[in-house]
């Protein structure tokens, strides 16, 4: 007998051979077999020819990346994180667990960031200096991508003054020097502030009107429902309490979505904290999670349990809702919309990329078709291309719009003069591309079974 | 009150999609579940019927299906259903396809040069068969690894067709990527746009007309390799065939394939159109049953299930390479409905010795009755309201005998009739 220590075939795990590190992807990426097929659903791929696609930024990288010397490759940073190469891929490939993991890490490695800071610490003031010197485009860029990803921190300042906010946002010469300095571009208007947050609208009105513990969810708002379209939450809130739930709106920051596809994981885990340890308590109170926004959802029920490790993050990610879906399982919706009509509106659907992954990608069209005197058509499976934070960037705004062309021409082409969708920002792109108002299926919803009939 | 329909068909490959699409024309509320984007994609676009019996090439598939084994899924539906599901396939196809003049097989050239028997094939395919007695020129892309033209032009002449067959290897024209996509060129060839080359500049189109011209020889038919544009293929050959004044044809690639994205695209049409509701992006991992029937199955998305309610369920998985058939070291089994899946209890049985031997593992599957419900280890059905089509179905080596797409159509096609028509009562 040899000394080697021998293993319990029971206990042995073949992953155990290998040094571990935080994040274990060598699985997904011995699952990929280079099919290709995520290369040609990129949207960005499409228009950008320098961009490599999501084959290459995920398993490739990779694997590329467990030799010395390599760093991840600058073109992470064109990814869009729209995700629907985790929708194509046949071999479930954790693609834009990757993605987001690369880039997280490409973040943390720019040099002036840490390694400044660090030299700082060890008193070698020349050699920050030099770091700093020698990564300035990038700490411009940094600074630009960080207020992007950041907006929740914008918007809440601007709320205590919205009318000025939205002067100054848009205001020419403001706009100018952003684009210039910063990198923002000045082709898009700033969405409008509102007057009242729905946070202030909520404490106004004393909380829930609808108290029922058998009945009861926890609203995931997200910024922009917060800031900038009330009336979404607003929709939300009423319905809900139309089918009788009692209605629970937890203290909450921002889901992460923008800063996950900025490589910002560190404030996107700050703010993960928050919004885990609220929910969760929601959740023990016999809460059902619900979010408006399909990128909050999106971000709850699958960027949180991939990306961190938090207690309750499981059991937040395996209760999280958007706010159509949940009715649809839980109540008769078609029952209710079946006995009611709103007054002739044609609308012009368009599904959020990150509706995919989360199969509601049709369900605003297959519940409102039979709708009376509701007409809605769906503009295709195309990207919107602003996805978040891309087409804010200065560099990537021409890319947003070329990928957008698409969804502008279905839109021109179908009856409807309305746009739909469940996403924020696709709804600023539609808006932006087509002049067409944009509303949230929620809305639809409040006005056939509430303010309507 | 959740999600409930007729007829839930569970698959969004060829087999589901052609049950869901039979189903909805039974006037059946049908709802389609995917997990991913449709297979379809990697396919090579060719419909095959019965390309070999017993390791024999097969000239007419419909004179060689009575000859296949009882336990065939073409025994099981019986000539009428192959005949039907074809038939709905042509009907979905309309002028993109091609083979509806005769049941014989035609010859179509693969992209490793082999020659596959086939029962319907692309229009962008057709005039490069392989039978025809013409002098064949094929083209190559040096960006586009995946088809290598004079190799394939050496399997052919090895393979004995009929026509000489000449290889060439070209640089697609244009600053693309070294590994720029397939839908990259073909997107450049659909907008002809404008590309670099040595001295100036031109549509790409013209530019490679130029590349290959002086390659042609007394070529009387020229094959590129399928990328010829993806919206505007019909214009882009068309453009070509008259700037080199003879017949241009296409070669069926593997994935990501054009063919295969241009027939997702025709049948996701078609459902549409029939009014078939898509729900993608999760897989079906349980289900709920009383009384010897289907009442929901549930997807799950990170722990959390979504339950779908329907009177009648269609199981169109894919089998063991698209995962509706699973194996480990202690068994194979079905992972949804957990149905019976026979094999021998000696996991040294499931495969032959030989890397191309007659190998057991590729005929696992489910066994059905001659209604396609599949049936327990005692012979019983498993439930009433499910019924089982296209690769999760034992009984058929699909790769060895060249049947993959047809046995889809068929059992696809008997299935979501059966499973409409039983929800229509």
């Amino acid at each position: 007998m040899s000394d080697a220590p021998t293993h319990d075939a029971d206990e042995f795990e073949p992953v155990d051979v290998f040094e571990t590190t935080e994040m274990d992807l060598r699985p997904g990426a011995d699952d990929c077999y280079k099919c290709s097929t995520c290369d040609t659903s990129c949207p960005v791929a499409e228009v950008d020819d320098e961009f490599p696609g999501p084959k290459f930024q995920g398993p490739e990288q990779w694997r590329l990346k467990r030799t010395e010397g390599h760093e991840i490759d600058d073109s992470i940073t064109s990814c869009s994180n729209c995700m629907r190469c985790d929708d194509a891929c046949p071999s479930s490939v954790p693609l834009s667990q990757m993605h987001n993991t690369a880039r997280g890490e490409y973040v943390e490695n720019q040099r002036f960031g840490r390694e400044a800071l660090s030299a700082l610490a060890d008193g070698n003031l020349r050699e920050a200096l030099d770091i700093v010197r020698e990564g300035q485009d990038g700490l411009v860029e940094r600074l630009r991508n960080r207020i992007l990803a950041n907006y929740h921190t914008s918007a809440w300042l601007a709320s205590f003054m919205p009318s000025v906010a939205n002067f100054v946002m848009n205001f020419g010469p403001a706009r100018w020097a952003m684009a210039k300095t910063m990198g923002v571009t000045s082709e898009r208007e700033f969405p409008e502030f509102a007057d009242q947050t729905f946070r202030e609208w909520w404490a106004a009105r004393g909380g829930a009107q609808v108290s029922n513990p058998d009945k009861r969810i926890a609203y995931f708002h997200g910024c922009y429902s917060n800031f900038n379209t009330p009336e979404v939450g607003k929709a939300m809130v009423r319905v809900y309490e139309e089918f009788g739930y009692e209605v629970l709106v937890p203290p909450q920051k921002c889901s992460g979505t923008p800063m996950f596809a900025n490589g910002m994981l560190g404030d996107a885990r700050r703010h993960a904290e928050t919004n885990v340890k609220n929910l969760a308590a929601a959740i023990e109170n016999g809460a059902e999670i619900v979010a408006s926004c399909t990128s909050c959802s999106m971000a709850l029920g699958q960027e949180y349990p991939e990306l961190f490790d938090l207690d309750g993050i499981e059991d937040v990610a395996a209760h999280t809702y958007e706010g159509v879906e949940y009715l649809r399982l839980h109540e008769d919706l078609e029952g209710a919309l079946d006995e009611t009509s709103v007054d002739g509106s044609e609308f012009a659907y368009h599904a959020p990329c990150h509706a995919r992954n989360q199969g509601l990608d049709t369900q605003a069209v297959e519940l409102f078709s039979d709708l009376d005197g509701v007409a809605i058509e769906d503009v295709g499976d195309s990207c919107s291309g602003i996805s978040g934070t891309y087409g804010w960037k200065e560099e990537k705004y021409d890319y947003s719009m070329e990928i957008g062309e698409e969804m502008f021409e279905h839109m021109e082409h179908a009856a409807g003069e309305t746009g739909m969708t469940e996403c924020p920002t696709c709804a600023m792109q539609m808006e932006h591309g087509t002049g067409y108002e944009i509303r949230h299926p929620l809305e639809l919803l409040e006005e056939a079974l509430v303010t309507g009939s | 009150m959740a999600i409930e329909d007729d007829v839930c068909v569970i698959g969004g490959g060829l087999a589901g999609m052609t049950a869901a699409l039979r189903a909805a024309r039974e006037g059946a509320r049908v709802r389609l579940l995917s997990h991913k984007k449709s297979t379809l994609r990697h396919a090579s676009g060719l419909v095959d019927i019965l390309g070999y019996a017993d390791g024999e090439l097969v000239a007419d598939p419909f004179d060689a299906l009575p000859s296949l084994p009882e336990t065939h899924p073409y025994r099981r539906v019986g000539d009428d259903a192959v005949r039907a599901g074809l038939s709905l396939f042509d009907d979905v196809t309309g002028d993109a396809y091609r083979g509806t003049h005769t049941d014989a097989n035609a010859l179509v050239a693969t992209h490793g040069g082999t020659v596959k028997p086939t029962a319907r094939y692309p229009t962008r395919v057709a005039p490069g068969l392989a039978s025809q007695d013409r002098k064949t020129l094929l083209v190559g892309f040096d960006s586009l690894t995946a088809f290598d033209a004079p190799l394939a032009a050496d399997h052919l002449a090895a393979a004995g067709v009929p026509g000489a067959t000449r290889g060439v290897t070209v640089a697609f024209p244009g600053d693309f990527r070294a590994d720029s996509r397939v839908t990259r060129s073909a997107r450049a060839l659909d907008d002809d746009e404008t590309v670099e080359i040595a001295n100036g500049s031109m549509p790409v189109r013209r530019a490679l007309v130029r590349a290959v011209e002086s390659h042609l020889g007394d070529a009387e038919r020229i094959g590129f390799p399928a990328v010829l544009g993806e919206e505007e293929s019909q214009e882009v050959r068309n453009a070509l065939e008259s700037a080199l004044g003879i017949d241009v044809f296409e070669v069926p690639m593997g994935p990501p394939s054009l063919l295969g994205l241009g027939l997702e695209t025709l049948f996701q049409e078609a459902l549409a159109e029939a009014g078939v509701r898509r729900t993608t992006g999760n897989p079906v991992v349980e289900f709920d049953a009383d009384d010897g029937r289907i009442r929901s199955v549930s997807t799950d998305r990170n722990g959390r299930p979504t339950p779908f309610h329907a009177d009648e369920f269609v199981l169109a998985t894919g089998g063991l390479v698209g995962k509706g058939i699973d194996s480990d070291r202690e068994g194979v089994v079905e992972p949804v409905f957990d149905c019976h899946v026979p094999h021998p209890d000696d996991r040294y049985e499931w495969f032959d010795d030989e890397a191309f031997g007659d190998h057991p593992f590729a005929r696992f599957g489910v066994t059905v009755d001659d209604d396609l419900r599949p049936l327990d280890a005692a012979g019983g059905t498993e439930y009433d309201n499910l019924r089982a089509a296209g690769s999760v179905l034992g009984g058929a080596d699909f790769a060895a005998e060249k049947s993959g797409s047809g046995i889809s159509l068929a059992t696809g096609h008997a299935a979501g009739r059966a499973a409409g028509a039983a929800a229509n009562q």
